[in-house]
């Protein structure tokens, strides 16, 4: 990156350390930082309409809608997560590739499966062979937002689904005896005041997804943790720059990642919280209520 | 000239698609590739790492790239982990398998191999005492030849996920000693400053290195040890050896 950086086994102390820290490695290493929390941004959001759907799903009145939407709670919840971040994505992978097969490659006379092998016509491969590396980088992280949506989306499905249940029954008859039909007292009054019940759980699903995010690598994805224990591991000669084992230190740096980014998450959900039970009937309003007193 | 070209164009154009549809439809697995992804694990110096800049390196990254070079193939390297290598060559996500992975018989029921680019080597232990128990805990790393060494040795196995781990579980003392590639191992006992050092005997093991591909992809296979053949020949592949692995390494 420097000049002074160009023969890095010439150079010593800080100079050495500057140059270390910018290598090209590292700037990979920052730029994983940046994938995790753009991981996180997208996941939270998908997976919070996930579980809305299937928690609407979960109390609709029509049997198959709301075996749905439990099944799918039930199903996902149940199944340990390193099996779904295992299994699950290659299965999708391959189902997405063989739907495409079957539409671009109508005339393909091999069978896609030929042993273990899973071999679909080279116009079908998503991304194409040809794409650049970017392509398969971004087709990988779409793969794990996917999969990251489902399965915390389960989880939230089933907090939102005890939290519509929450919202006291007094408030919806209150709505009805006004004349609002289903679908306003579900949208007016069920919604908004439901989320007071739904935070504390959805809380901790965010606090497990930050945490969650090293299975990133298990999809392909090289998250901080895959670049901690990379740039980390000893390191002989055959590197610009050697160095004995520094696991500790990259993961120390980690750890303090990772209990700034929770500990300002603290922060931001202990006042999404008091904004939610502010007026609300609930302990927690009430408290609000005699402390503003 | 030019306005021949564009009187034929579209007649070009389609015989351009019928010959495709014809070349997938006949030939099936022996499409044209247009880019060959090479898969490796980045983490066994000196015949794969990442270098300092982020890329690929090491003997395999030099090897790989005159291959493609050779048989007149676009490649494009890959990383993934050691453990599901074989199982992510078989779904299609690279189509070869360039990652010091020696060529024995459990694997070639599963994958197919190209000669080997690299000869049979020794597998030896390193520990922090000579006087090392090699029947105690010795560590290796999943899935290689040399675990399958240690398993049936009457030691205690232990693994783990990639090399440097194996080296670290030495240092810290979780294992005795640690059973590898002399090649990955030399380096590092030599800059241990006298730490780490060659215990018992050597080990000959698997039939050298060679390029892991789909069973079914014979046509690329062809390329490939076609190129590895004109390398041995005209000692290409030698002097490469000697570049990353020194003057004392086993040669062809």
């Amino acid at each position: 990156m420097f000049a002074a950086c160009a023969d890095p086994k010439a150079i010593e102390g800080l100079t050495w350390a500057l140059c270390y820290l910018t290598s090209g490695k590292h700037i990979d290493f920052y730029w994983s930082f940046v994938t995790v929390l753009l991981l996180l941004a997208l996941t939270a959001p998908a997976a919070l309409a996930m579980g809305f759907a299937g928690a609407i799903a979960a109390r609709s009145r029509f049997l198959p809608v709301s075996l749905l939407g439990k099944g799918y709670a039930a199903i996902v919840r149940g199944v340990p997560d390193i099996v779904f971040f295992l299994f699950f994505v290659i299965a999708l992978d391959q189902a997405i590739e063989w739907t495409k097969h079957q539409i671009v490659c109508p005339d393909w006379t091999q069978p896609i499966r030929q042993g273990l092998e899973f071999r679909v016509c080279p116009q079908a491969k998503v991304p194409l062979g040809s794409a650049s590396a970017f392509w398969h980088q971004a087709y990988g992280f779409g793969l794990a937002v996917f999969t990251f949506a489902i399965v915390f989306g389960a989880f939230a499905a089933n907090v939102l689904y005890g939290a519509m249940n929450a919202v006291p029954r007094a408030q919806l008859e209150t709505a009805e005896a006004y004349g609002l039909s289903q679908a306003q007292v579900f949208r007016r009054i069920l919604v908004p005041q439901m989320w007071v019940y739904a935070l504390p759980g959805l809380s901790n699903l965010w606090m497990i997804l930050i945490k969650a995010t090293p299975l990133l690598f298990l999809l392909g994805v090289k998250d901080i943790v895959y670049w901690a224990r990379e740039l980390g591991g000893s390191k002989t000669q055959a590197y610009e720059y050697p160095h004995p084992d520094w696991r500790l230190w990259y993961f120390v740096g980690l750890l303090v990642f990772y209990l700034i980014f929770t500990k300002v998450s603290e922060i931001v959900l202990a006042r999404l919280s008091a904004r939610l039970n502010h007026g609300q009937a609930t302990a927690g309003g009430e408290a609000l209520r005699k402390a503003a007193a | 000239m030019n306005r021949h070209l564009t009187d034929q164009k579209g007649d070009l154009r389609m015989k351009k698609l019928l010959l495709a549809t014809a070349l997938v439809a006949v030939t099936g697995a022996a499409y044209a590739q247009d880019v060959v992804r090479l898969g490796t694990e980045g983490a066994y110096p000196p015949f794969n790492f990442i270098n300092d800049a982020g890329e690929v390196a090491g003997f395999e990254r030099d090897v790989g790239d005159e291959l493609c070079k050779r048989a007149g193939l676009t490649c494009e390297w890959v990383t993934n982990e050691w453990d599901s290598i074989i199982p992510n060559l078989q779904s299609g996500n690279y189509d070869v398998i360039i990652a010091g992975m020696s060529i024995t018989d459990e694997r070639d029921e599963v994958i197919d191999f190209s000669q080997n680019y690299f000869p049979p080597a020794a597998s030896a232990y390193v520990a922090l005492s000579a006087d090392a128990d090699l029947k105690g805990v010795v560590a290796a790393q999943v899935s290689t030849i040399q675990a399958g060494y240690v398993a049936e040795s009457g030691a205690t196995l232990l693994e783990f996920a990639t090399p440097d781990e194996t080296i670290a579980a030495v240092r810290n003392g979780e294992a005795v000693a640690v059973f590898a590639d002399k090649d990955f191992l030399a380096p590092i006992v030599a800059e241990s400053g006298g730490e780490l050092m060659f215990v018992g005997e050597e080990v000959q093991l698997g039939g050298g290195v060679g390029l892991g591909l789909r069973e079914s992809d014979t046509e690329l296979k062809e390329k490939f040890n076609a190129a590895i053949q004109s390398m041995k020949d005209d000692g290409s592949l030698n002097a490469l050896i000697e570049k990353h692995f020194g003057p004392e390494a086993a040669k062809f």
